[in-house]
């Protein structure tokens, strides 16, 4: 690998870009309108060609007054096929930007002889060769970087002016019209930001990967956080990191075999699906990884209470005692989990083995008690209040037993036995 | 992108007639192939793009094309390791519908395991895959044996390459996906209109959605060749949006989308060929965006001018009805034959230009004659028209201080509102129920029926 300036620019570029589109994503994301950013960093090409057909120039503010045009246009005819076409948004949507979208490439292959736009560029964006293009002598900064970093200081002081109202909007858009905040000034203003950032960054990042710089930041940082302003520089700082991370893999990893590198601007695309997809794997409270452990935890949790269960309705039986090589039978589990859940408990100091007998201790006895007793109310409970077969009673009760706090107990009211004639045990530590 | 030449170079130059009656009479053998195949994909995407727009399924039908790209540089790059050029169309195909499914699946598991909703999850994928397809485009470029040149060509759609056996497959793939709809038509609509209900009928829901979504990516994969996969949305649901406004029910729904499909395939393939310099894929989309406006404005089902029409008519009916009824509420109050305009606009917040305008249409209608200047009568068939509507105001505010227990002085505005739509058999009903009780407390004599 061989870093030069032109990489760190590249980066820097990609990181401006990305932060950029990262401040709209959010609220895009929060709002469920993440695909409206789709459609409009679509329909930012037939604006883009026809400021150029109009201008004959490739003035970027007659390109960006094009693009937001065309941007707002999308948003408003979105609204109005939905409203008054009554056809769903999804669909309203995919009617808008394909039409657009495609209108713009006839544009551009009309004028493909006289502009050097290129289908490569709306694919690929062209921040690679951003370095090269440096509008002001002697200063060394790419117009890409100024370009992107003006948006992005456009869209953060966006986002300060109207951090209250972008927030409320965003999760109660009903508390934010009763609030005096115009839903629809918020959307036309939201929308406008949308489409300049995709203008923006389309020279660096391409027509479609835009979309990936809007959404995918801000998603991932909605996995890993419940607060807002954590969600939005959460989002930026992964945005700025996608787009390191996707420079370098970019120019690395095809090299490990044997190819020269590939297009940044996919790879960065890539990153953002990579960070992503750790995210959604490790992230503390959704992540797929804590859900699997917390289900393991918890079906741990109802195994032990269950033999602490059993062992109960054996003494109150007067059985001695029950053999390890009787229980996985008993309660329908394996060999190894009953085995763990054993150690579990002993350590817990609420059963313990005489010669090959399992046996309560006190402390075990007690919860038991608890957790029976739990049973027999809600057997008791549910025939009283929902009379249905003594079976199902059982099942129900036997879900229910493990959720059930002791308030819960006295709120499900008193019975001395329950439907199948066993009684209901007192609660040993109100004695 | 500098100017080299004028702009104005850019005009469409139009062909001959003698080109066009040679294209659309299909004498050429490369448009016959183009043609033929893009109607039947037209066909086949207009019928699965009606369920996919009834389900509420349009844009993961985009995250599905965009998520084909990987899947079509995975396949050369297989074909081209195991020694081949990599240009078999059937592979590639087959490529892209593999990683189709996968983003389908994706998007599912987004959603359900994580607390984003379908609108990121479909973003996620759309983006990341199709992100992750230019990486590997970009790679296969550069493989020393075969030409990934004309991968590109899915991208944006590259009907002018399309060969017979092309168009063949297109074909046989457009009427298996006509015979498997054909098939399931009642359980695919059931299945759109109430999931619960079929759920709860012991159909396999799932299995359902997953040949739809199945058949979504066949017709996405061979829209790819012609339309592209950007643009390979529009030709599902676009069609089927446009056959909403013009069909009474699935059936017919189906059919018109169908011929939309073709029509635009027709059409689109027609002048690509006859006009330099215009792709097939976007000039088929733009007049599927053409012939949905079309539909969209004059459509006989929630058409914006069968609507807009609808409303004026309601809108004058409405105010035919207030202003008879002011006019009658006047001369029962005072027991006279005539009434001033003055007194007229006085009931409600009417300017005198509108109630004038009125009172000209009730001249026409036979309800009213002008007296004087400024001074109105009605005819014996406006009273009588009048009544009725007084009538049906007074029943329905008897009704709800009666039964729904309102209090009087606020019933007036509710029953301003359903006086007018007041069927016949509504208002017998009301009279039997009010008839069976006695001491109904009631603002105004309610009036006999005339």
């Amino acid at each position: 690998m061989n870093w030069t300036e032109v990489d760190t620019w590249i980066v820097i570029i990609g990181a401006l870009c990305a932060a950029g589109c990262a401040i709209p994503g959010t609220i895009l994301v929060l709002r469920r309108m993440s695909l409206m950013g789709d459609a409009i960093s679509h329909t930012v090409l037939p604006g883009i060609a026809i400021a150029f057909l109009v201008t004959g120039s490739r003035d970027p503010t007659a390109m960006l007054i094009g693009a937001v045009v065309v941007g707002l246009i999308t948003a408003f005819l979105v609204q109005a096929i939905q409203t008054l076409g009554k056809v769903e948004v999804g669909a309203s949507m995919g009617i808008v930007f394909t039409v657009l979208f495609a209108f713009g490439l006839v544009l551009m292959r009309q004028a493909i002889d006289h502009v050097d736009i290129d289908p490569d560029c709306v694919l690929n964006g062209a921040i690679e060769f951003a370095w090269f293009d440096q509008p002001i002598d002697g200063w060394g900064i790419p117009r890409g970087a100024i370009v992107n970093g003006v948006m992005l200081v456009a869209n953060a002081l966006f986002m300060l002016v109207f951090y209250k109202e972008l927030k409320i909007t965003a999760f109660d858009p009903s508390l934010a019209k009763s609030q005096g905040i115009s839903p629809s000034f918020m959307h036309y203003m939201l929308m406008t930001m949308t489409a300049a950032t995709a203008v923006a960054a389309f020279e660096t990042v391409g027509s479609i990967l835009v979309v990936a710089m809007f959404i995918v930041p801000p998603s991932t940082a909605y996995l890993l956080t419940d607060r807002y302003r954590t969600l939005i520089i959460l989002s930026l700082v992964l945005a700025a990191c996608s787009a390191g991370l996707g420079h370098l893999s970019a120019i690395t990893v095809p090299t490990w075999f044997g190819y020269s590198g590939t297009t940044t601007a996919g790879a960065m695309a890539v990153a953002t699906g990579v960070l992503f997809t750790i995210a959604w794997f490790i992230s503390p409270k959704q992540g797929l990884i804590s859900r699997v452990l917390r289900e393991v935890e918890t079906r741990a949790h109802i195994l032990r209470e269950d033999i602490l269960g059993l062992l109960w309705r054996i003494e109150e039986r007067n059985q001695v005692g029950i053999q390890t090589d009787e229980l996985p039978q008993l309660l329908g589990t394996s060999q190894h989990a009953l085995r763990k859940a054993l150690r579990r408990l002993l350590k817990q100091g609420t059963i313990q083995k005489t010669n090959t007998d399992w046996k309560l201790t006190e402390a075990g006895r007690s919860r038991a008690t608890s957790l029976i007793r739990s049973h027999r109310l809600w057997e008791a409970y549910l025939d009283k209040h929902y009379p249905q077969d003594s079976h199902q009673l059982h099942h129900a009760a036997e879900l229910l037993e493990h959720v059930t706090t002791r308030e819960m107990q006295s709120a499900l009211g008193s019975a001395d036995v329950d439907p199948h004639g066993s009684p209901v045990p007192e609660d040993s530590e109100n004695e | 992108m500098t100017v080299n030449h004028s702009i104005s170079d850019a005009r469409v130059s139009f062909p001959s007639l003698e080109q066009i009656t040679q294209v659309l009479l299909l004498e050429e053998y490369n448009t016959r192939v183009v043609v033929l195949g893009v109607m039947a994909l037209g066909a086949a995407a207009g019928i699965v793009g009606t369920f996919l727009l009834l389900r509420k399924r349009a844009l993961t039908a985009d995250a599905l094309s965009h998520a084909t790209l990987p899947g079509i540089a995975v396949a050369f790059m297989i074909a081209v390791a195991l020694g081949g050029s990599g240009k078999s169309m059937l592979g590639l195909l087959l490529g892209a519908f593999v990683f189709g499914c996968i983003g389908v699946l994706v998007i599912l598991a987004i959603r359900h395991t994580t607390r984003l909703k379908d609108d990121a999850a479909i973003g996620i994928v759309l983006s990341v895959f199709f992100g992750l397809g230019l990486c590997l485009l970009k790679i296969a470029t550069e493989m020393p044996s075969g030409s990934a040149a004309g991968l590109q060509g899915f991208i944006f759609g590259k009907a002018a390459s399309m060969v017979a056996s092309d168009a063949m497959t297109m074909l046989a793939v457009a009427v298996g996906v006509i015979l498997v709809i054909g098939l399931f038509r009642k359980e695919f609509t059931l299945l759109c209109f109430d999931e619960k209900f079929s759920k709860t009928q012991g159909w396999p829901v799932m299995t359902l959605d997953i040949v739809l979504m199945g058949l979504v990516a066949i017709v996405t994969v061979i829209a790819l060749q012609s339309v592209g996969l950007v643009l390979a949305v529009a030709m599902l649901i676009i069609p089927a949006a446009s056959a909403r406004y013009w069909a009474r029910g699935t059936a017919s729904m189906l059919l018109f989308a169908a011929l939309f499909g073709c029509l635009n395939g027709w059409l689109g393939a027609t002048v690509s060929a006859l006009v330099p310099r215009m792709p097939t894929g976007p000039i088929i989309v733009l007049l599927c965006g053409f012939w949905f406006i079309v539909s969209f404005v004059f459509g006989r089902n929630n058409g914006v001018v069968v609507n807009q029409i609808a409303r004026i008519r309601l809108n004058r009916r409405v105010a035919m009805q207030h202003l008879l009824r002011a006019v009658w509420e006047i001369s029962e109050r005072e027991q006279l034959e005539t009434v001033g305009v003055k007194e007229i606009v006085s009931m409600r917040s009417w300017k005198k230009v509108f109630v004038l305008r009125q009172l000209k249409r009730a001249q026409k209608k036979g309800f009213a004659k002008k007296q004087s200047e400024d001074v109105w009568a009605m005819t014996p068939k406006g009273a009588h028209e009048a009544s009725k509507v007084a009538r049906n105001h007074r029943l329905w505010e008897v009704y709800l201080i009666n039964y729904a227990d309102i209090a009087p002085s606020h019933v007036d505005r509710d029953a301003d509102m359903i006086e007018h739509v007041l069927g016949s058999d509504m208002v017998q009903k009301l009279e039997a129920l009010l008839d069976s009780v006695h001491d109904l407390k009631s603002p105004h004599p309610v009036g006999v029926d005339s």
